[in-house]
């Protein structure tokens, strides 16, 4: 099971505290702890420590970094200050996404790309293939993946546990905006972001050091009640909240405006790539809408299961789990546009029954 | 890990408590623990007839669905009526209150196909 997979700089350490570990897009990772619930309960409430050292970091560098992310990004990288994040999407010309990214600026020729962990390589490529096929002079792609670290620290009482080990005033740091400095001794860049809907950090470290700092903060925030957390509720975490996972709610056949990220896709822009078959798609209407279901029988709706209005399939649901919050099933489903109607009624098949859910407005689970 | 003495076991990871012509199922502390957090159960209607090695349910976690065989055919006697409302009962208490049906044995001859709890500890290590 473990053959070929790459391990994170954790991977004893998960081993250590008795996680059940699992293959994840190319990696060995801890996908439990103490349980999924526990662990998703934890994070809602208290706090819990991700190791997230899987995912990719491409550094773009150089006079014309920003020329070059403007015609790779979809979202507005022109509106970022020194500092800040912005969540945005790499498209190929069909308007198919080729990854969703968060992008990091440290001056107007320095940014960073955060990517997901099995779309590093390919993402690389493609930024590559753009770059030479742009003709930009003065700018620089490197895949610093290898050399970071990264951990996730969420949760209400993540600001309190993260001032015990660092001077770095974090009020200061505001969402989706970084700061750089010492935490445990380790120089970190401190992001405050998370795929949890919760208040938190994701610290990006140098991979050798990331293992001290795992156990540094572990041991800070214990009489809070922080938790390791595994990817099982990193899914839940983030399902709960709608936020799309790629490989599920995008894909090279699903655009941004069909997964409901059109507030990422920036026309007035200028030009990107995917842009004009975005436009296209904007114009004629979109053919497939993501939508949030929630159950109102017992079930739970899951990936791949079919969509129906009466006799008629009409969508796919994209991303299902029980709602450890809500203690009811939930769902995002791709349906047909004219079927996505706010608070109608439609059925989820499940094995040889259908059940039925209601369309709402994600997130499923409010601040 | 605990597998009582007096219990039967399948390969598929059920228990099976003789009484009579009549057999109480279940899912063994492994499954329950090789699942995760049991958030839903699916069980049949009580009169229903179950074949020895066929699904007769579905047990599923957070993450994953699992089908659960019936260990020996027969008709559904009773079913845990509670499990549906508090299914982490299954991960709680595998082989007391996390019951699943009671089966009225068609062929007590297929109770010889059973494993003993030192058998089916062995299974578990080769297969894992």
């Amino acid at each position: 099971m473990t053959d070929g997979l790459k391990q994170t700089p954790l991977n004893a350490a998960h081993k250590a505290l008795g996680a059940r570990m699992v293959p994840f897009g190319g990696w060995e990772m801890p996908v439990q702890y103490a349980g999924v619930i526990e662990e998703h309960l934890a994070v809602r409430e208290r706090a819990g420590l991700f190791d997230v050292s899987h995912m990719g970091e491409i550094e773009v560098r150089g006079a014309n970094a920003l020329a070059l992310v403007q015609m790779l990004t979809t979202n507005d990288a022109a509106k970022l200050a020194d500092g800040q994040i912005q969540y945005s999407a790499l498209c190929y010309p069909d308007g198919g996404v080729v990854d969703d990214v968060t992008l990091y600026r440290s001056s107007a020729t320095h940014f960073l790309f955060c990517v997901n962990a099995s779309n590093t390589d390919k993402d690389f490529a493609w930024m590559q293939q753009v770059h030479a096929g742009s003709g930009l002079q003065g700018v620089t792609l490197v895949n610093r993946s290898a050399e970071y670290g990264q951990l996730a620290l969420q949760g209400p009482k993540s600001a309190a546990i993260l001032a015990r080990l660092t001077t770095t005033p974090l009020e200061s740091i505001r969402y989706y905006h970084f700061g750089r400095g010492e935490v445990a001794g380790v120089p970190a860049l401190i992001s405050r972001t998370g795929y949890t809907g919760e208040d938190g950090f994701e610290l990006y470290v140098p991979a050798a050091e990331a293992g001290e700092l795992w156990t540094r903060l572990l041991d800070a925030g214990a009489g809070d009640g922080l938790q390791p957390i595994g990817l099982g509720a990193r899914d839940t975490l983030r399902l709960e909240k709608g936020y799309a996972l790629y490989g599920h709610e995008l894909s090279p056949q699903i655009s941004p405006l069909e997964a409901g990220l059109g507030w990422i896709v920036k026309f007035e822009k200028g030009d990107f790539i995917g842009r004009d078959a975005l436009l296209a798609q904007k114009a004629a209407g979109v053919p497939r809408r993501l939508v949030g279901l929630v159950m109102e029988e017992r079930g739970i709706p899951r990936e791949g299961y079919p969509v129906f209005a009466g006799e008629r399939q009409v969508g796919t649901v994209t991303s299902g789990t029980m709602s450890p919050s809500l203690k009811t099933g939930i769902a995002l489903a791709l349906v047909e546009s004219p079927r996505a109607v706010l608070d109608s009624e439609l059925l989820i098949g499940i094995r040889d029954r259908k059940l039925r859910a209601r369309i709402v407005k994600p997130p499923f689970v409010k601040k | 890990m605990d597998f009582p003495e007096e219990l039967k076991y399948t390969e598929e990871h059920e228990w099976v408590q003789v009484e009579g012509d009549l057999v109480i199922v279940g899912i063994t502390d492994f499954a329950q623990d090789a699942l995760g957090d049991v958030v839903f159960v699916e069980l049949p209607e009580v009169g229903a007839e179950v074949t020895a090695g066929k699904a007769f349910g579905v047990v599923e976690s957070v993450k994953a669905v699992s089908d659960i065989y019936a260990p020996v055919s027969g008709t559904i006697e009773e079913i845990n009526e509670e499990l549906p409302d508090a299914p982490e009962v299954i991960n709680t208490s595998p082989y007391g209150d996390g019951w699943m049906i009671k089966i009225r044995l068609s062929d007590p001859g297929e109770l010889d196909g059973l494993m003993d709890a030192a058998a089916y500890q062995a299974h578990i290590a080769e297969e894992h």
